[in-house]
């Protein structure tokens, strides 16, 4: 089969990438736009990152040093939404051009020009939304929740851009995903039946239906921030009988939904990284794509949980103690399946498994703090503290990012055609597997002493894992300029990469030659 | 005490372990009430049950990375499902968090029955201080940071309760139903003393209950737990419990304080007790914002040095103070501080910082104001 398509991806010279920046800003080539995907969410990551490091510098010692608590606040807002918006997202689309297409045997995404549009929308939203730093009053204070009033009345003057922003992102959010449907349900090679697509096609639909769904609900409500800024009305504040609370229900209704997507693509990538390395096939294919959407669907029904000190009614809270609760079972069963697809196998740790054993264990220990956050009346005590920063680090970093990291390094031969240093590799995972936990590990002990989130400054017994946490967030934070080395490294040299560089690894993409041609699957391959 | 070295030694060594303690705390606090014993008792089961779900879970991946090793010479079995085992782990778990909900829901339960109180606080979060007033008894007062800037610049050294400390801490009695009202002036906070397990949004425009009864005399400390702003981390919160007859004695003397505040309104002031005054409120109430030397933070927050309104006539400066300026954090202070304070406030702004005005504003002037705006 791989070899009637090699022939045609280089017969045809008329159908490679144009020469020039003009090959970029105008492509529509899905690997193209991949790419551009993937290092824009690197170049977010390295800023989200940068700023992650002043608030971890600040917080190495108590007392105000490096910067003013306006300041800090600026830094804590634009870390949370760069990393959300700008690293996390942007990378799973970046995978998703690259690899959904060659997973399911389609020559492109479904709507080429589309797809070119929702990427370059990013930038621009980045740019706009990065440079209000630099205005007089400064960029966004409010925390990457924005709650209102003091994102509305209270909020710098910058805030009418990122209201912008955020409607950037969200167009190009909702574009891309309808770009990922209309390519998985009808650009399928014969034969590739729902049930036969790899678990990160699967993983991607759905993650794609909870963008179509609550990408809508974010941009209402910022609207609605930008009417009450704006045009007098007040369906935020209190005076003009309105309501805050309502901008919270409304922030979570898409909030809740938002953390699984950064998750669920994270959970198809490594679904197939695991049965490669462990040389077995996935324990629990059905339950697996089952479970995916029981999680999705269970998303829209928890949301409250991130308001159970606002005073909402017992019943409300019980509720949505128990919907949480329950989103535990299938999220408990996707990693049962993956802990039996390596039972008896035949293990190998080449570094894509490193990150994704790691991210299996890791997600469960930020799954576990979720649990515990469930609990209601724990959460009293738990909401609002470092222990919840620790909570969603956990499931973000070896969660979102290290699931990232091990796809990076699954495909990087087919992308590139070289082998990464394996070496060099390994060096990064575990520099990033010490400083992750050095720098997040001790935040739960700090949350569960009593220290707030958002602070600036804190009191002298919290000092001491502040300052292992710094030092461990210093650590993540260069290891990962170590990244961009090994990625250049392998992108300019190495071994030549054959097809299939892992040999228990399964799927359409393996059967392209690395790297893979500009034009793959231009007749569809058949699928047994 | 050279005859008994390893006394000394051992306390020593005590010392240094029990500050060692305190500064490497890893778990949450029991706390002062029957709630806040049930929520550590919640907070632990759960923890445990993690723990052991933990423990078997990545018991058995470790296995495998150890056993089941290429290098080693294992085969790869081939596998990839079973509905009985798979049916299995949907249910086990299932059943542990129904056994985890209904402890969760009879704590929960109580925590949201606050019937039948003894005394009723109405908590109050401005940007960044809470405001304590007992409703019905006619004490009400604000309760502000009392760590010196000093410290916080790392121009002195930081005392043992550095930025949990406050002026003015909330009073309570020992064993008595305390019914918290909470609700903010301005942005969201969120009041939060560990050791009772209550943690409260304050929302403008709402009124959320939370209550708690303490077993212990003592000093309580806690923060505000939702972003307020730029000093959101400078807004603690001490709750000072005593028994029930040092409650009354306390309660006793911020009434007659509350008289004597009113005396002082009729009282004639020079400009130079005034100023005296005023220079202790800026630093309590405007400092933040405006800053020591009256320089502000702009754009965000206008210096008052040399500032149109603070040169210019004294209406205006006095109607900027008293009504605030909506739509911005420049808060109406006449809710807020007593007439004295805001004449002596407004006094001193007009003769600090090379202001020099020479005029001065009498609290008699402010109760005016108040009387004509109350009609
Ligand atoms: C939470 C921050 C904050 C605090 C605390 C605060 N102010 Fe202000 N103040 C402001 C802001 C913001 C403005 C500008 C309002 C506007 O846009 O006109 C202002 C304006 C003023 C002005 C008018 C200045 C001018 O030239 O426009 C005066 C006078 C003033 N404040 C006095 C006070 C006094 C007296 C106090 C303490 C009792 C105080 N402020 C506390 C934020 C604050
Ligand atoms: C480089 C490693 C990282 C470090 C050292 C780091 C550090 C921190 C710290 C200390 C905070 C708390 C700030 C505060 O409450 O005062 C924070 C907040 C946050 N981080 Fe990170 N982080 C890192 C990576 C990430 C990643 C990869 C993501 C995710 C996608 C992420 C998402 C967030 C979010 C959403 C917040 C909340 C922001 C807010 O409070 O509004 N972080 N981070
Ligand atoms: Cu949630
Ligand atoms: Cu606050």
């Amino acid at each position: 089969m791989s070899a009637v398509i090699d022939d045609h991806g280089h017969a045809d010279h008329a159908h490679g990438p144009a020469k020039g920046l003009m090959r970029w800003v105008l492509t529509t080539n899905h690997k193209d736009i991949g790419t551009l995907y993937l290092w824009f969410a690197f170049s977010m990551f390295l800023l989200g990152g940068s700023f992650a490091m002043v608030i971890r510098a600040e917080l190495f010692q108590p007392g105000l040093q490096i910067v003013q608590p306006e300041f800090f606040n600026q830094m804590t807002t634009m870390h949370g939404l760069v990393m959300v918006f700008g690293a996390v997202m942007p990378a799973f689309v970046g995978l998703a051009n690259w690899m959904i297409p060659l997973m399911i045997g389609a020559p492109d995404m479904a709507l080429p020009r589309m797809n070119n549009f929702s990427f370059w929308l990013l930038p621009a939203a980045f740019l706009m939304l990065v440079s209000t730093l630099f205005t007089e009053g400064g960029g966004p204070n409010f925390g990457w929740t924005f709650y209102a009033p003091l994102s509305t009345t209270y909020a710098p003057e910058s805030v009418t851009f990122f209201i912008f922003a955020i409607h950037l992102m969200g167009i190009s959010s909702i574009m891309g995903a309808i770009n990922v449907v209309a390519t998985i349900l009808n650009l399928r090679a014969p034969g590739m039946t729902l049930m036969k697509m790899p678990l990160f096609v699967w993983t991607w639909l759905i993650t794609a239906f909870l963008l179509i769904a609550v990408m809508p609900v974010l941009a209402g409500c910022v609207t609605m921030m930008l009417m009450d800024i704006h045009f007098g009305t007040s369906f935020f504040s209190a005076a003009g009988g309105g309501d805050p609370v309502l901008f919270q229900h409304v922030f979570w209704f898409f909030g809740h939904p938002e953390v699984y997507i950064m998750i669920l693509p994270a959970f198809g990538a490594v679904s197939s990284i695991i049965p490669a390395f462990s040389r077995k096939p996935l324990f629990g294919y059905t339950s697996m794509v089952y479970a995916t959407a029981a999680i999705a669907f269970l998303s829209f029904i928890v949301w409250a949980h991130h308001m159970f000190v606002v005073g909402i009614p017992l019943v409300g809270e019980l509720f949505f103690m128990y919907a949480t609760l329950l989103i535990a079972v299938p999220t408990g069963v996707k990693v049962f399946n993956w802990a039996s697809t390596m039972w008896q196998g035949s293990l190998t740790f080449e570094t894509p498994m490193l990150f994704a054993v790691a991210f299996v264990i890791l997600f469960s220990i930020g799954g576990f703090s979720g649990l515990m956050l469930a609990i209601a009346p724990a959460d009293f005590q738990y909401q609002d503290t470092y222990f919840v920063v620790a909570h969603f680090h956990y499931v973000l970093v070896p969660g979102a990012i290290f699931g990232i990291f091990a796809s990076a390094y699954y495909w990087l031969p087919k992308w590139t055609g070289h082998m990464y240093d394996e070496t060099l590799g390994k060096l990064h995972f575990w520099l990033s597997f010490v400083g992750m936990n050095l720098a997040f590990f001790p935040m739960h002990f700090v949350g569960l002493a009593g220290m707030p989130r958002r602070i600036p400054d804190y009191n002298l017994q919290f000092a001491d894992f502040n300052m292992v946490s710094s030092i461990g967030a210093f650590m993540f934070g260069t290891t990962q300029i170590f990244f961009l080395f090994i990625v250049i490294k392998t992108i300019r040299g190495g071994e030549p990469a054959p097809a299939k560089p892992w040999d228990g690894a399964e799927g359409l993409e393996w059967s392209v030659p690395s790297p893979a041609p500009y034009h793959t699957f231009t007749t569809p391959p058949e699928v047994k | 005490m050279t005859r008994h070295p390893h006394v000394w030694m051992g306390l020593l060594l005590w010392s240094i372990f029990s500050q060692a303690q305190a500064a490497w705390t890893v778990n949450m606090a029991p706390g002062a009430t029957q709630i806040s014993n049930a929520v550590f008792d919640l907070h632990m089961t759960i923890f445990w049950i993690c723990v052991v779900i933990g423990i078997i879970v990545f018991g058995a991946m470790f296995w495998s990375m150890m056993m089941h090793r290429r290098s080693t010479g294992q085969n790869a079995a081939n596998f990839h499902e079973n509905t009985r085992v798979e049916i299995l782990w949907t249910i086990v778990p299932f059943l542990i968090l129904v056994a985890m909900a209904v402890p969760a829901t009879a704590t929960l339960i109580k925590m949201y029955d606050s019937s039948e109180s003894d005394i009723d606080i109405q908590v109050t979060g401005y940007q960044w201080k809470w405001h304590y007033k007992y409703l019905g008894q006619d004490v009400e007062f604000f309760s502000n940071l009392a760590t010196p800037a000093e410290q916080i610049n790392n121009q002195s050294a930081k005392g043992e309760h550095y930025l949990l400390e406050v002026d003015k801490p909330l009073v309570l009695p020992v064993d008595a139903k305390v019914r918290f009202l909470v609700t903010s002036a301005d942005v969201i906070h969120s009041w939060w003393v560990p050791a009772f397990a209550v943690k409260r949004d304050a929302i403008p425009g709402f009124v959320n209950e939370a209550w708690t009864r303490v077993d212990k005399p003592g000093l309580y400390r806690g923060q505000c737990a939702e972003l307020c702003g730029k000093d959101h981390g400078f807004m603690p919160i001490v709750v000072e419990v005593k028994s029930k007859p040092d409650y009354e004695a306390w309660l006793a003397e911020r009434k007659a304080e509350a008289a004597q505040l009113k005396e002082l309104t009729s009282k004639e002031w020079t400009q130079q007790e005034l100023i005296e005054r005023g220079d202790k409120v800026y630093h309590t109430a405007c400092v933040a914002c405006h800053q020591a030397e009256g320089q502000g933070l702009p754009p965000m927050f206008p210096a008052l040095k040399g500032s149109k309104i603070a040169t210019g006539p004294v209406a205006d400066h006095l109607n900027i103070v008293f009504h605030g300026k909506p739509g911005t954090s420049m808060a109406a202070f006449g809710k807020q501080l007593s007439e004295v304070d805001i004449a002596a406030v407004v006094t001193y702004e007009r003769n600090a910082w090379g202001n020099n005005k020479g005029d001065m504003v009498t609290p008699k002037q402010v109760l005016e104001l108040k009387q004509a705006e109350s009609q």
